[in-house]
């Protein structure tokens, strides 16, 4: 195989096959300098209350360990838990043989041009792993923060359950306050080895002139679990990503749900692909799109490719105030014996249901948000309490907002 | 009190009410009967305020204040509460936070009221989704005794309802309307009934409530006219034999 810095120049045009091209020549990618810290509580305020609403929390109370990136630096890097490990990628390919084995393994390096840009300016990322039969008692946080205005960021990570383990990661991306124009780009890939249960939740907390382009795959093993949160309910100047991951080991099942609200002036494209590939594999695939001006297009994409697999895919919409939402679900099943459904709507809130709770005494106001809310509520199953409770807090933050 | 005064009222571009008086005083309880597509639906809906139910004349007051036009939240604030028949699904809402809704930030035992409404085990599960008939009654009666309103509209409340629940949801809405008979210390029985305040319309198809609720008037609604007022028991007898069109003409 030809190496991939070279794989990664002649990909380094390639528009993607989704979504608006982005000039990545208006961005500057130059590293820029911000120091390690050692006592999270040192961060400056105003950085620590734009990472709190992204789920981090520089107390570090209920985690298992902390990854903050600044811009293109890495400021903080360290797990609190035997058996876990949270190191900087680039220091993990440096120092050892096995992160090699799992780099680009899963994302192919010249997909498009924001891949190969992400091999070419490497600004760091994370490794988050779970050796064989750990359970995490608290789930890791991770930060991946925009501060210096026009950045691009660039990062790779990757994240390893171990055989039997257990993992909870919680990323939150955020911007800072005086930042206005950024790109970011996230390479992510996910491995969850045998009986292993990994669950990632991802707020993402942009500004109004941000780009975002992750790409992300990942692998599940046989009955191993991978539960895949997303939440980007603030502005995004354009977001598009295709998150996909293989069940290649009998008994897998991922799960992926992602909550959107899309304000005026963002436009969203936001999928969701699983692969059915063994006995047994199942998945599901939940989005709830909430657009007040924005534009949302919402895909998802489940293949039955053995017989005896379980699939369904929902995806409800609720235009507002104003903007587009686009659903797109797709099935394909590709062998006799596979069980597959989608549900999709699109639609307003319905009348009746403001009016009966307005006869309990609400307002019209109280009314609609009490809906809303009840909207962007999904259950979760298998999410630990910690992470629930930030879901919400995420989801009561924005509708807030929305309304 | 609830006055209602030559009430009219359209839903779209057809009259569903015509030339409604009706007079409810504090403590009493009247049964509305009537077949199908008679109005009666329409007239608790235009009590409680669905704005697309239009009154084109006529007059609702209720406690002394004219509500005619007064928006659904204000006269559920006043005292005005429904259980309705076929109750939309909130997705997300579960049924307990639906329950603390009502109660409007009083302090309520929600999960002793389910108890006794045998609907302890739907606590979680969001409002009306997939309930069947009897279910949804039984949560229709619960957020009613947590909202607490001094006049209590019920449509049909026993439809759908299996024989094990109907003297549970009876006694309930007895209770609710403070029909019940119990002991309480330095009171008659006949002080207890002369102190009722809560004013009850229920609409009945199958007259089964009347074995548990007692009712001071019966009222027959027929083409959107109120046509009859009589001893409920009375009417009920008169319809199960007659049927409608000939009960009615005692009025006409």
């Amino acid at each position: 195989m030809r190496n991939l810095n070279e794989r990664a120049q002649e990909a380094k045009d390639k528009k993607a096959a989704i979504g608006p091209d982005v000039d990545l020549d208006t961005f500057t990618a130059e590293p820029v300098r911000h120091d390690y810290v050692h006592d999270l509580k040192k961060l400056p305020e105003k950085d620590r209350l734009r990472m709190i609403q992204a789920g981090i929390d520089a107390a570090e109370s209920g985690r298992s360990g902390t990854y903050i990136q600044m811009d293109t630096a890495v400021v903080h890097s360290h797990a609190k838990q035997e058996g876990l490990e949270v190191i900087p990628i680039k220091e993990a390919l440096k120092k050892y043989e096995w992160a090699r084995e799992y780099y680009w393994k899963l994302v192919s390096v010249d997909a498009d041009k924001y891949t190969a840009a992400a091999e070419l300016h490497l600004h760091d990322g994370y490794v988050i792993r779970a050796l064989p039969g750990t359970k995490a008692v608290w789930p890791v946080q991770a930060c991946l923060y925009l501060d210096k205005d026009n950045i691009s960021q660039y990062v790779h990570n990757m994240i390893i359950a171990e055989e039997g383990s257990e993992l909870h990661v919680i990323t939150g991306c955020a911007t800072s306050p005086n930042l206005k124009r950024g790109l970011h780009v996230g390479i992510s890939e996910f491995f969850v080895k045998k009986n292993a249960k990994l669950s990632f939740t991802m707020i993402h907390h942009w500004a109004e002139e941000v780009m975002v382009r992750p790409r992300s795959v990942g692998i599940v093993e046989e009955g191993g679990l991978f539960l895949n949160n997303y939440i980007c309910m603030k502005p995004v100047k354009s977001l598009q990503m295709y998150p996909t991951t293989h069940l290649v080991g009998k008994g897998a099942v991922a799960r992926f749900y992602s909550i959107l609200v899309g304000s005026p002036g963002s436009e969203m494209d936001v999928g969701g692909r699983i692969l059915l590939k063994a006995e047994d594999t199942r998945a599901e695939i939940i989005a709830r799109a909430i657009t007040n001006g924005g534009k949302i297009i919402n895909r998802g994409d489940l293949v039955g490719e053995v017989a005896g697999v379980k699939a369904h895919l929902e995806c409800k919409g609720l235009i507002l105030n104003g903007g587009i939402i686009h659903a797109i679900p797709e099935l394909q099943g590709k062998v006799d014996g596979v069980e597959m459904s989608h549900e999709a709507a699109v639609g307003k809130i319905a009348q009746e249901e403001i009016m009966y709770l307005m006869s309990r005494g609400l307002s019209e106001e109280e009314a609609t948000s009490t809906i809303v809310r009840g909207f962007l509520s999904v259950d979760i199953p298998g999410l630990p309490p910690q992470l629930k409770a930030e879901i919400d807090r995420a989801v009561d933050l924005s509708s807030k907002d929305v309304m | 009190m609830l006055l209602i005064e030559d009430l009219q009222v359209k839903l779209g571009e057809r009259e569903v009410l015509r030339h409604i008086d009706l007079q409810i005083n504090a403590g009493e309880t009247h049964i509305l009967f009537g077949p199908n597509g008679s109005g009666k639906t329409s007239l608790l809906m235009t009590i409680m305020g669905y704005p697309q139910y239009r009154v084109t004349a006529g007059k609702i007051t209720f406690k002394g204040v004219d509500i005619t036009n007064a928006p659904i939240n204000e006269r559920a604030k006043l005292g005005i509460g429904m259980s309705y028949q076929r109750p939309p699904t909130v997705h997300g809402l579960k049924t307990k936070q639906m329950v603390q809704i009502c109660s409007s930030g009083r302090a309520v035992d929600i999960e002793g009221m389910a108890a006794r409404m045998n609907f302890t085990d739907f606590l979680e599960r969001d409002i009306n989704a997939g309930f069947s008939g009897g279910e949804i009654k039984r949560s229709e009666l619960l957020q009613l005794m947590a909202q607490k309103p001094d006049l209590l509209l019920f449509d049909e409340p026993e439809s759908g309802v299996d024989l094990e629940n109907i003297s549970l949801i009876g006694t309930t809405i007895s209770k609710l309307l403070q029909r019940d008979f119990q002991m309480e210390p330095g009171k008659t029985q006949v002080q207890r009934k002369r102190e009722r305040t809560k004013m009850g319309l229920i609409i009945t198809h199958t007259g089964f409530i009347l074995d548990y609720v007692t009712a001071d008037k019966g009222q027959v609604l027929f083409n959107g006219v109120l046509s009859c007022s009589n001893n409920p028991t009375d009417i009920f007898n008169c319809i199960k034999v007659m049927g409608y069109e000939e009960c009615v003409k005692c009025a006409i």
